[in-house]
């Protein structure tokens, strides 16, 4: 069991994708997680296994809460159904974190299933900015935004992503989620450098670090065309991103995200150790 | 050139549309191939929640079909909201009127009894009622008395033998299903959803018990072939009942 300020702080130390069918593996295992992370929908039944398997676990864990269905970079209103459900969740589960994604999925009380991208102008950012003062105002808490893997961009856009999450992050007050795989596929598909983008993020308000497998395609002209499946290992490239990151950053949760073909136990297991060889080798 | 969500959303699920104007490659190139990702993280994604979520109707019309129809069905029904556990609600009307297995008569009712499991699978816990407690109750009380039912308890009623179908798809060793009208009652003891084969007797007096019937009246709508000893011993066994008034 932990205490209640133990499971209040996610600690900067590998955590885990929380699936299901690993249920027994991290009941019962002896590889060290700092952390599970789950993703809010999930949990939004009325009862039944998903709900009583959350609850044994908050006991043993710092849970995180990863929303994927708020849409917060939708053009029409964050639907108020969806979001007295996650206060639902959090109020109950009090997690340690609640973080969701600069995209939207949403529109004409359609859900799409997919983080759609947006353009980086003035009027996005006035519209995301007021959807996480909701957010942040209902919840009560400070939530985390997550930066998005992009396949191609918006001729509109006036400015860079980083910017424009530092003024969201200095609009709002909210906090960032830096996954370095979006990172590095968004920088191979819109042909930037991942280190720059890196420099120019601003690490400080990083609550936590994202890690997950993309797959390889290439566009019409032949150009690598990278997509975000979480389907697969992550990559050696996206590894020393992370260390370049954490050099920077200092220690930082870290999350290893398996969401499609989930493996078995043990080839988690191996992301998880590497996860801690990357963090012991961040000067103290 | 602004894009909006609508010019976005449209090409989406419509694969005849062209991207829209505005998006665009690296080198400035109009994003068509870059585009067409999206298109098919939502189809992929809806058809991977549809079939995780009707194995059994998969089973019955074969994958590479089932895999089709969902791209229908996606487009016609996109969800409604981002729970996607309860996605595919309109997959039984859907199937009583899409043409290639309109001949398939008992398929709509095998999806209402897979989208009946996953309710009941997500539904709100419910603390059953001692299995003593209708012995308690004085005989005089007896046919007045009303039961409250756990949210995961469902009932379907087919002409077709869904039940059979269904065990016949997903236990290997079940017999054969035979031709004839079958009711099915999902409970959920624990955690795991259980069917249950019943009678029509019986399952006219769990139909009145659920709609706040008193004992005697549901016993009477159901008539002679009613063997509420058994029934009764049924719906405790699985903690079905909540709660006696």
């Amino acid at each position: 069991m932990l205490d209640d300020r133990a499971r209040r702080i996610l600690p900067a130390a590998p955590g885990v994708g929380y699936k299901p069918q690993h249920y027994s593996d991290i009941i019962n295992g002896a590889d060290p997680l700092g952390w599970l992370e789950v993703h809010a929908e999930n949990y939004m039944g009325a009862g039944g296994r998903p709900i009583a398997q959350l609850r044994h676990l908050s006991e043993r864990f710092p849970i995180s809460v990863h929303g994927v269905g708020l849409s917060i970079g939708a053009e029409g209103d964050l639907d108020p159904d969806h979001l007295s459900r996650l206060k639902h969740l959090v109020e109950w589960l009090n997690p340690a974190s609640f973080s969701e994604h600069l995209a939207w999925s949403t529109h004409d009380s359609h859900f799409l299933n997919d983080l759609l991208p947006l353009p980086y102008t003035e009027a996005t950012l006035a519209r995301v900015c007021a959807h996480i003062d909701q957010v942040q105002t209902t919840l009560g808490r400070q939530m985390l935004l997550e930066n998005p893997s992009s396949y191609l961009a918006f001729a509109e856009s006036t400015m860079e992503e980083t910017a424009f999450l530092a003024e969201v992050v200095k609009r709002t007050g909210c906090g960032l989620l830096l996954d370095v795989n979006n990172v590095f596929v968004s920088a191979t598909n819109l042909k930037t450098s991942p280190q720059e983008y890196i420099d120019a993020f601003p690490l400080a308000a990083v609550g936590e670090i994202h890690l997950g497998g993309h797959d390889e395609d290439m566009d019409e002209t032949g150009a690598p065309l990278l997509i975000d499946s979480h389907g697969a290992a992550v990559v050696d490239p996206v590894w020393a991103l992370l260390d370049y990151t954490l050099a920077r950053s200092g220690p930082k949760p870290l999350l290893v995200e398996w969401d499609t073909d989930v493996p078995e136990w043990p080839v988690l297991a191996a992301e998880i150790a590497r996860a801690h060889q990357a963090l012991d080798a961040v000067p103290a | 050139m602004s894009v909006s969500q609508t010019a976005f959303t449209a090409g989406l699920l419509d694969a005849t549309q062209a991207a829209p104007e505005g998006l665009v490659n690296p080198d400035g190139t109009p994003a068509t191939k870059r585009y067409d990702v999206y298109r098919n993280n939502v189809a992929v994604s809806l058809s991977d929640a549809l079939e995780a979520a009707f194995p059994v109707v998969r089973k019955l019309v074969g994958e590479d079909f089932f895999r089709a129809m969902s791209g229908v069905y996606l487009r016609m029904h996109p969800p409604a909201s981002p729970l996607m556990m309860f996605y595919g609600e309109a997959m039984p009307q859907f199937l009583t009127r899409f043409d290639p297995v309109k001949h398939l008569s008992y398929l709509p009712d095998i999806a209402k009894l897979e989208l009946a499991m996953r309710q009941s699978y997500h539904a709100a816990d419910a603390d059953p009622i001692d299995a003593n407690a209708i012995g308690a109750v004085a005989p005089t009380d007896l046919m007045g008395l009303r039961m409250t039912f756990a949210p995961s308890t469902t009932m379907i009623k087919s002409d077709h033998p869904v039940y059979g179908i269904y065990l016949s798809n997903t236990d290997t060793s079940a017999p054969k299903p035979v031709t004839q009208p079958e009711c099915v009652l999902v409970t959920r003891p624990q955690f795991d959803p259980q069917i249950h084969a019943i009678s029509a007797a019986d399952a006219t007096c769990i139909e009145s018990l659920i709609a706040g019937q008193p004992l005697g009246v549901a016993m009477t709508n159901a008539g002679a072939e009613l063997d509420l000893g058994a029934l009764l011993g049924l719906l405790l066994q699985q903690s079905t009942i909540t709660q006696l008034n």
